[in-house]
């Protein structure tokens, strides 16, 4: 079989330098090694680019799709890992963790979501997100010497390992009713005859366990805020951000291509998550009082949402799906990163409490803050607002108007968990005295990024969408 | 001056580019900040009083409309759609009117001056934004957009529950939007209409190209009601107006009074009416009846309050119940005096809690108890006080009567016993507007502190002078504002008529 190693040249790139930065790590001095980030940027530049140069020719057979929604994917995950290695350099350094497999790490993680989001397989779906689990696995226990962290790469492994083991089972079932593990097989199979329906269910049902894991979907989502808490803030913004992404993705792709014929069936399952999701995410999110847990709770209840574009079932749905997810990624990276910046050495302001009189000191920052929960809440003129406003309209459409009054009124709980750490920025005073905040440059670039994306989405958001409605098609 | 199409877009861009200019002033220019935010302020309510002389009272039409497109994807239209008609007209005017002066009201500001002024200039864009969008998405933007601003102003700036008043004013307001936006989304996809222009939907309900089945009109009225109702405020949705206006600076209090409220209003002329005529009507006993509630019940409160500020607070919550139900009473002369009762709202009661910021400057307090006998220690300020107190009652010969008496006059053709009701307002508002008044202005001087307060300063008098000139041009000379209003009541109104007539019309048909 001929392969495409241009369609190829992304994944190709990004394993190749993942491979150059594990063995430079150790040559490289200990003052040198969080200098590997750059590297691990370029490597993820030129996967960009590659992506890019080279476009969609015809969709390929055999184990990975070469489409116009596995670009869209692609570049989402290469730019949001870009996010998380350049916040992470003056975090490594600030807490002296100066290893440079960090950065493999991320690479590797990388190269497992963007196989899972083109996956033609479920051989491959499974391998891509291996790779991207242990990969994520050690990084969320990247600082060994905190309890914490450790305790969180632990909860996730075996959870993990769980879930995945979950997802093994089902790809058996579908192989087992189908008699391929290939899409396209599946595809016909399922259109021919339905007379292995029982297995056929079992399958899509424990896929729906693996994926919802991945993705923090209620009732899966019991791993969440301890592991969001415990992993390093960059980690837990690459958990929060790509790593749901890449589940969401990869389960779009086999809902929409491989099983539109179950469509009612996975309807009612995700209607019912959806309502989960958005209801206990956001109450739940209310009570925290730290705010990585808070902004893990956060993520929960945004995954909500993002379900209504999978019940929505239809084209606008699929589209607002891949712009929310771009939204997403920016307001919660950003807020991640000024986060990361606020906690300093060791993490050790990530109370809410913490952030009291930020607005003062430092106006820029809290500014920035300020702006991603103000879109992570919805309200207009942040990239945040248009996403749900394609969602709902798009689940509008479908007349799934239950489910958008579950979001709008779960929304509305939202909007005073933000406000809450807004409140503490802008309008209390500090009772700790002075907290000296270093932005270094690479992590402010990064959030100046965020922040013009978010504002520039929430104002002219018709690039984008375009964009994103040209991806959502098989 | 010719007329351009960017009329609209020059009249927002004036604040919003000032707000940004604000933020960019270096903190060693002290007093820049306020003299930024006062010329633009001025140079928007000069633009604004530009357009309102150039605008046609007999045209029928949204003029100075402008079009361009914004975003546009699939069956997604959205458009920046801008023009006014006369109602809009004259809450625009209001607003920038109002705003040089709140802005003088905040000069004695010093904590993040820069922020501040910002705020407001970015306040401003956001409530002109509301009056002159004809797009529902653009609507819902600044209507939400606008929020922030006031959040910061009442949070950062407020007194001492401020951050309680900030958070219940944004959530309330900002939960119940949320529904409008469900709403807005279910109308789009109901009209069948290839945008969110609201003349274009409007104009398909009216013609019946699109029948919205019973159920469907009284969600979405509901979805759009409930918004607008928590502006208003409607009784029962009123409680986050007495912390918001207690706990706001002087000039926050100023525009939510003189402006914010109007948007509610405003609201129910421009969506609920237009769009759902029968929904409209069939609740419109329940809302006279909450209205009526409103009017008495917040008029009630007023009476027994020991702060004069709360005071002023609830009499918003009765003056507002008057104009909910002179929309409500659905005719001509009615909805006329519930737009202009909303201006004479915004002048009197703006001028109120200007009146009332101004004596907590000198005595940080705002207790009825503390007041008494401040006629002879400030002679100016009692005065007018006096003036502007009279024009929120009503008097004849200011602006406050002529609204009241039409609202009044149109609920009687509609309804003898909601106007009996309503009138109540008129005696009530003299009791606890005297009353105080009596209590902090007459008397004997009873403390020292009373004795050696100031009197108004200049920039105090240039506060409130413009604002005494208008309540007595409005009473007088109602007709210059009445005239521009007119036809696009008119407009209002027929959609209502032509719905009642259909149901008559069915209801007569099921006799034979």
């Amino acid at each position: 079989m001929d392969i495409n190693y241009l369609a190829l040249l992304p994944e190709i790139i990004l394993s190749l330098f993942g491979v150059l930065v594990m063995l430079a790590v150790p040559f490289a001095p200990a003052k040198m090694q969080t200098r590997l980030a750059y590297p691990a940027l370029l490597g993820l530049l030129l996967a960009g680019a590659a992506a890019l140069a080279f476009p969609v020719s015809a969709v390929q057979e055999g184990m990975l799709f070469h489409d116009q929604f596995g670009t869209f994917c692609k570049l989402l995950f290469f730019f949001s890992s870009s996010a998380v290695v350049l916040v992470s350099i003056s975090y490594l350094d600030g807490m002296g963790l100066r290893k440079g497999e960090f950065y493999a790490l991320v690479l590797f993680a990388t190269v497992g979501m963007s196989l899972m989001a083109n996956s033609a397989d479920l051989i491959m779906t499974f391998l891509g997100l291996e790779i991207l689990s242990i990969a994520t696995y050690v990084l969320a226990g990247f600082r060994r010497q905190d309890i914490k962290s450790g305790e969180a790469a632990l909860k996730y492994f075996i959870l993990g390992s769980l879930s995945t083991a979950f997802l093994l089972y089902g790809i058996a079932f579908l192989y087992g009713a189908t008699g391929t593990t290939k899409y396209a097989g599946m595809v016909e199979a399922v259109s021919v005859s339905t007379d292995r329906i029982v297995a056929l269910f079992l399958g899509l049902g424990l896929l729906v366990v693996g994926f919802g894991f991945k993705a923090a979907l209620v009732p899966f989502h019991v791993w969440t805020p301890d592991v969001y808490e415990g992993a390093p803030v960059p980690v837990t913004a690459h958990l929060a951000v790509s790593s749901k992404a890449a589940a969401f993705l990869a389960l779009v792709r086999i809902l929409y291509q491989v099983l539109p014929q179950l469509s009612t069936n996975w309807q009612t399952v995700f209607w019912m998550s959806a309502f989960l999701t958005m209801a206990l995410g956001n109450i739940v999110a209310l009570t925290q009082n730290n705010i990585k847990r808070m902004l893990a709770y956060s993520s929960i209840a945004h995954a909500g949402y993002l379900l209504l574009g999978i019940v929505a079932n239809n084209r606008e749905g699929l589209q607002a799906i891949l712009f929310y997810l771009v939204s997403y990624a920016l307001m919660t990276l950003g807020a991640f990163g000024v986060v990361q910046l606020v906690g300093r050495e060791d993490e050790k302001s990530v109370a809410i409490e913490d952030y009291a009189g930020l607005g003062h000191r430092h106006p820029y920052l809290a500014a920035a803050l300020s702006v991603f929960l103000i879109s992570l809440a919805g309200i207009p003129a942040t990239a945040g607002f248009m996403g749900k406003l394609f969602l709902f309209s798009a689940a509008i459409e479908s007349q799934m108007y239950w489910l958008v009054l579950v979001a709008v009124l779960t929304s509305a709980i939202g909007l005073y968990y933000y406000l809450r750490v807004i409140v503490f920025m802008y309008m209390r005073e500090s009772q700790t005295g002075q907290l000296e905040i270093t932005v270094p440059t690479p992590a402010a670039l990064a959030i100046a990024i965020m922040l013009a994306g978010t504002v520039y989405l929430g104002i002219f958001p018709g690039t984008f969408l375009r964009l994103a409605g040209e991806a959502a098609r098989f | 001056m010719a007329e351009t199409p960017y009329s609209i877009t020059i009249l927002l861009l004036i604040p919003a580019v000032a707000s940004l200019l604000t933020l960019l002033i270096p903190a060693s220019r002290v007093s820049a900040p306020k003299w930024t935010a006062l010329i633009a302020t001025t140079a928007t309510f000069v633009w604004s009083a530009m357009l309102f002389v150039q605008f046609d009272p007999n045209s029928p039409s949204m003029q100075f409309t402008q079009t361009v497109r914004w975003f546009e994807v699939g069956g997604f239209n959205v458009r920046y759609q801008v023009g006014m008609d006369g109602i809009s007209l004259l809450l625009v005017l209001l607003t920038t009117f109002l705003m040089p002066l709140a802005v003088l009201s905040s000069w004695t500001i010093d904590r993040h001056l820069k922020a501040y002024m910002a705020s407001m200039l970015a306040l401003e864009v956001g409530m002109l934004g509301v009056f002159v969008s004809l797009d529902l998405i653009l609507f819902y933007v600044f209507w939400e957009v606008m929020l922030i601003p006031m959040y910061f102003l009442i949070g950062v700036w407020g007194g001492e529950r401020r951050i309680y008043a900030a958070v219940k004013f944004f959530i309330y307001t900002a939960a119940a939007s949320l529904l409008m936006l469900a709403g807005i989304i279910v109308l789009y996809y109901a009209s069948g209409a290839d945008s969110f222009d609201l003349l274009e939907i409007t104009e398909r309900l009216a013609q019946g190209r699109v029948i919205l089945s019973p159920v469907t009109e009284f969600l979405l009225f509901l979805a759009f009601f409930i918004a607008f109702a928590v502006k208003v405020p409607i009784f029962p949705f009123h409680t986050w107006l007495p912390d918001a206006h207690v706990e706001a600076p002087t000039a926050g209090s100023v525009i939510l009074a003189g402006v914010l409220l109007k948007m509610g209003g405003y609201g129910l002329l421009r969506f609920c009416l237009p769009l759902f005529p029968k929904a409209s009507l069939a609740f419109g006993p329940v809302i006279a009846v909450l209205a009526i509630i409103g009017i008495i019940y917040g008029a009630l409160v007023a009476m027994v309050q020991p702060d004069v500020k709360k005071l002023v607070a609830y009499s918003s919550v009765s003056h507002l119940g008057l104009v909910v139900l002179g929309i409500f009473a659905f005719n001509h002369v009615s909805i006329e005096g519930a737009t202009y009762q909303m201006l004479n709202h915004g002048v009197s009661t703006g001028a109120l809690f200007a009146l009332v910021g101004m004596i907590y400057d000198r005595r940080h307090t705002r207790e009825i108890s503390r007041f008494g006998g401040l006629a002879h220690s400030m002679p100016v300020y009692s005065a007018l006080f006096m003036i502007m107190l009279l024009s929120s009652i009503g008097l004849p010969g200011l602006n406050g009567f002529v609204g009241e008496f039409l609202i009044l006059q149109g609920t009687f053709l509609s309804s003898t016993v909601y106007a009996a009701f309503a009138v109540s307002t008129m005696v009530l508002s003299a009791v606890y507007m005297l009353w105080m008044y009596q209590r902090v202005f007459l008397g004997n001087i009873t403390s020292e502190e009373n004795r050696i307060v100031r009197d108004v300063n200049f920039r105090e008098v240039a506060i409130l002078l413009p604002l005494v000139a208008v309540a007595v041009w409005m009473g007088v000379q109602s007709g210059t504002f009445l005239r521009k209003m007119d036809v696009s009541v008119q407009n209002v109104i027929e959609r209502v008529e032509s719905a009642r007539e259909q149901q008559i019309f069915r209801v007569e048909n099921r006799g034979y």
